[in-house]
């Protein structure tokens, strides 16, 4: 009965979709206030009816009601609760309602917090965004079913992939979804400008919240996915380029491009063009991204498994979007009067190369991501993978990290390239340091290592000078200084966190990727190998059962100078029902880096296959993450942003254009 | 310095178009290297792969083939039941690597004809067949669906 319910919700929403892509938008395009007025209830509607068919289907699992296929294919009743409830989206059914449900909590949240919005530009984003949802709705509806019963009810469930029950895992999707399903915001706004053929400084000031907030997310997620593959595949690898990662990567890539183009939007009125161009294109790749996971066209650790009716329905609807936006795009885009000049060197002309080197990174991905696929097409099978990207996307990327401490120093419309750099003497002198302290320290190691150590102490540096010299903290009293320093904008304390966020996030990657200790040996109890300077001992090999599975746990003791640290276990687990293998690794976290140790089979007959690893600085690649989700929330709370009235904004603009 | 709108438009898109050449370049130049070709046992014999070239190799785990006596190394035959290819692996297998089941692992041949794989993969399924495989089985006219679920 409550599936029933959540079926004809969802039916009902999709109808809900159908009236509110087209009745606001007619209502915008004749200037009829009634008939715009009806987005916002229609919004906030649609997100009523697609939670109850999402509670609804978790209502499924929760009491694992086998009689619904889905359910039944999904869960297992032995399963503990939080994996019931994370199953919802651990499948292509239940993760498209999710997906749903997400855009239409965007389009609820700017119905009822957007009403500092001109009415036609609200309705027509409302339409745009309804839009969309009628594509996935019809989508989910026709061909992805959550609800459709089996008759006689299975007894039991099939299970979930065991390698999906995990804690990590049960948050990653609605991060990752509200990520980029959350860019769908920024590309409704983007049409909607097309249409209405205005792009004003407050319009970018309307969407960079929900930009940022997707943005925000979206870095969370995709550091939730590396740091649950970094645990839980036994690999010890962070990241491995497949396809789906990339799949969330490049939205990321675009999404950066297109919160700082948008800045250039709000502050100077200039790259509007591109800046609506890159709100299109970032979301394109989200739809992009989702086909590929779906459709089975790739051969991925993580891919949904699906039919290809499937995949035909998700790229008609990518075609009608992507096609149908461009073809707005340049039929419009012309219209729009171009702002401020700017010199090349100025903060503008540092955000458009930021912006380029982001987009042709991306583009790089992208191509890596795709050429497999192009070239399957024609009967040749290859693999595209990390030596490839590694090649391609990281010299991208080394000019843009060097120059982002440089960005916030430079003045608009003309700056003065050695002021600028006089600033950041300081950050220049502590990653020469760090340089030469690296260096020192891992003398025989890579030669580049110590480079990117210094890039890292540069963006950190740089992030706190920015603090420093805008509050100019040094100049006079302490206690001015401090005021100063904490009264300055939230943006400006946001920015700056993030930037360092990404600095932490470069140390962690370039310590792990050059100075990583792999040891590989067959142990027998009692025998200990010796590995970064810690002594490993190999206790032996236990069977243990858990609530699902059977485990093998091998016993490890870690010591230093003979003194005993910690115990550790890393276990062979069987998971009964689908009588699936999975390694759980242990992993010790050090104040240097992660101890991670992955049993292998049995060898002989006392015998294990050890996999041992040191990875230094591993924890900073997942911290420098979540301080960028920091300092994004920090800068989401300016007071700028509840600002939304035309007069008032613009006002406001052209104060703080020259404070920031 | 004073420039018009005009030589502006120009700068930029003069450096954008500079920035994706290097990008193209890069791209070309590394691709080339970076690409890894897959291959079954039969195409190996047929094209003959050069020693030291980087490669996949698909196909099924030998039935009785494994040998785990030498240490961490792992030595086992892939085959795609027309023909051979003995392979040699050190380290931890992949968690649903088994007897007559799909594989695919990365690697290069030896000068003795042994394939010596540094990566081997496996999908989170317990009935994994990667679809290379399978298709290459397909194209021989060998594919068999697996109806006995383990």
């Amino acid at each position: 009965m409550i599936a029933e319910t959540g079926h004809f919700a969802l039916i009902l929403a999709l109808a809900m979709a159908l009236i509110q892509s087209v009745v606001p938008l007619v209502g915008a395009q004749r200037g009829d206030a009634a008939l715009m007025k009806t987005a916002e209830p229609a919004a906030q509607c649609q997100f009523v009816l697609v939670a109850i068919a999402f509670f609804a289907l978790m209502h499924g699992y929760v009491t694992s009601d086998f009689s619904i296929v889905n359910v039944w294919q999904n869960s297992h009743s032995l399963k503990p609760l939080i994996y019931k409830i994370s199953g919802v989206w651990g499948n292509h059914e239940g993760s498209m309602v999710l997906w749903i449900l997400i855009l239409t909590l965007f389009g609820a949240c700017v119905a009822t917090f957007g009403r500092n919005l001109p009415p036609g530009l609200r309705a027509r984003v409302l339409s745009v965004q309804a839009m969309i949802a009628v594509a996935f709705l019809a989508f989910s509806v026709i061909t992805s079913n959550p609800f459709a019963r089996i008759h006689p009810a299975p007894a039991d469930g099939q299970g979930l992939n065991p390698i999906l029950q995990d804690p990590g895992l049960a948050f990653h999707p609605p991060f990752l979804y509200i990520g980029y399903v959350g860019f769908s915001m920024a590309f409704s706004f983007a049409v909607a400008a097309l249409i209405e053929g205005r792009v004003d400084p407050a319009w970018a000031r309307w969407v960079r919240p929900w930009t940022l907030a997707a943005w925000m997310f979206l870095t969370v997620g995709i550091a939730m996915g590396s740091w649950w593959a970094y645990y839980e595949l036994g690999w010890g690898g962070w990241w491995f380029w497949d396809p789906v990662e990339n799949a969330s990567f490049m939205p990321w890539l675009l999404g950066t491009a297109l919160l700082h183009s948008a800045i250039v939007v709000e502050k100077r009125d200039a790259l509007k063009v591109w800046t609506i161009l890159l709100a299109i294109l970032t979301f394109s790749l989200s739809l992009i991204g989702t086909f590929l996971v779906r459709s089975g066209v790739l051969t991925s650790v993580h891919a949904f498994a699906s039919d290809p009716a499937r995949g035909v329905f998700i790229l008609v609807i990518l075609c009608i979007f992507i096609g149908g936006s461009l073809a707005l795009f340049a039929w419009r885009a012309p219209i729009f009067r171009s702002g401020g000049l700017f010199a090349p060197i100025s903060r503008e002309g540092a955000l458009v190369v930021n912006n380029l080197l982001l987009a042709v990174g991306c583009a790089a991905v992208l191509f890596g991501t795709l050429y497999p696929l192009i070239t399957s097409a024609f009967g040749i099978t290859i693999s595209v993978g990390a030596p490839f990207f590694n090649s391609t996307f990281v010299p991208l990327m080394i000019p843009l990290l060097l120059l982002v401490p440089l960005g916030p120093f430079m003045s608009w419309k003309r700056a003065d390239l050695a002021a600028v750099m006089q600033r950041l003497l300081f950050a220049g002198v502590l990653a020469m340091i760090a340089i030469v302290v690296s260096y020192w320290m891992k003398y025989g190691g890579p030669v580049l290592a110590p480079l990117g150590i210094g890039l890292g102490f540069w963006l950190i540096a740089g992030a706190i000078s920015e603090l420093v010299v805008r509050s100019k903290l040094f100049r006079e009293p302490l206690r001015v200084g401090l005021r100063r320093l904490f009264g300055l904008p939230r943006s400006a304390w946001g920015s700056a966190i993030a930037h360092a966020g990404l600095g932490v996030v470069v140390l962690g990657v370039v310590a792990v990727s050059a100075w990583r200790v792999e040891h590989i040996s067959v142990m027998k109890p009692g025998e200990q190998i010796e590995i970064a300077g810690f002594d490993l001992h190999y206790v032996g090999t236990t069977p243990r059962r858990g609530p699902n599975y059977e485990d093998q746990v091998g016993a490890f003791r870690l010591e230093q100078g003979g003194v005993e640290i910690v115990k550790l276990e890393s276990a062979k687990r069987v998971y009964t029902v689908r009588n699936m293998p999975t390694t759980e690794a242990a992993i010790y976290p050090l104040w240097t880096g992660d101890l991670y140790i992955s049993l292998g089979d049995a060898v002989g007959a006392t015998g294990r296959t050890v996999r041992v690893y040191y990875n230094p600085l591993a924890p900073l690649i997942w911290l420098g993450a979540v301080v960028m989700f920091l300092g994004g929330g920090i800068s989401l709370t300016d007071r700028r942003y509840r600002v939304g009235a035309p007069k008032r904004a613009r006002k406001a603009a052209a104060q703080t254009a020259g404070a920031t | 310095m004073a420039m018009t709108r005009k030589q502006r438009r120009a700068a930029f898109i003069g450096s954008g178009v500079a920035i994706l050449a290097v990008a193209v370049g890069l791209v070309l130049f590394v691709l080339e290297d970076t690409i890894v070709f897959f291959y079954t046992p039969s195409e190996i014999a047929e094209k003959g792969v050069a020693v030291g070239q980087r490669f996949r190799l698909g196909g099924l785990v030998a039935e009785g083939s494994v040998e785990r006596n030498t240490g961490a190394t792992v030595k086992f035959t892939v085959t795609d039941t027309i023909k051979t290819l003995p392979v040699t692996f050190t380290g931890v297998l992949p968690d649903l690597f088994r007897e007559a089941q799909g594989v695919v692992a990365e690697g290069k041949l030896n000068a003795e004809g042994v394939f010596v794989a540094d990566t081997v993969l496996a999908k989170h399924d317990e009935n994994y067949m990667p679809k290379e495989v399978a298709d290459a089985l397909k194209e021989k006219g060998v594919w068999q669906k697996d109806d006995d679920k383990k």
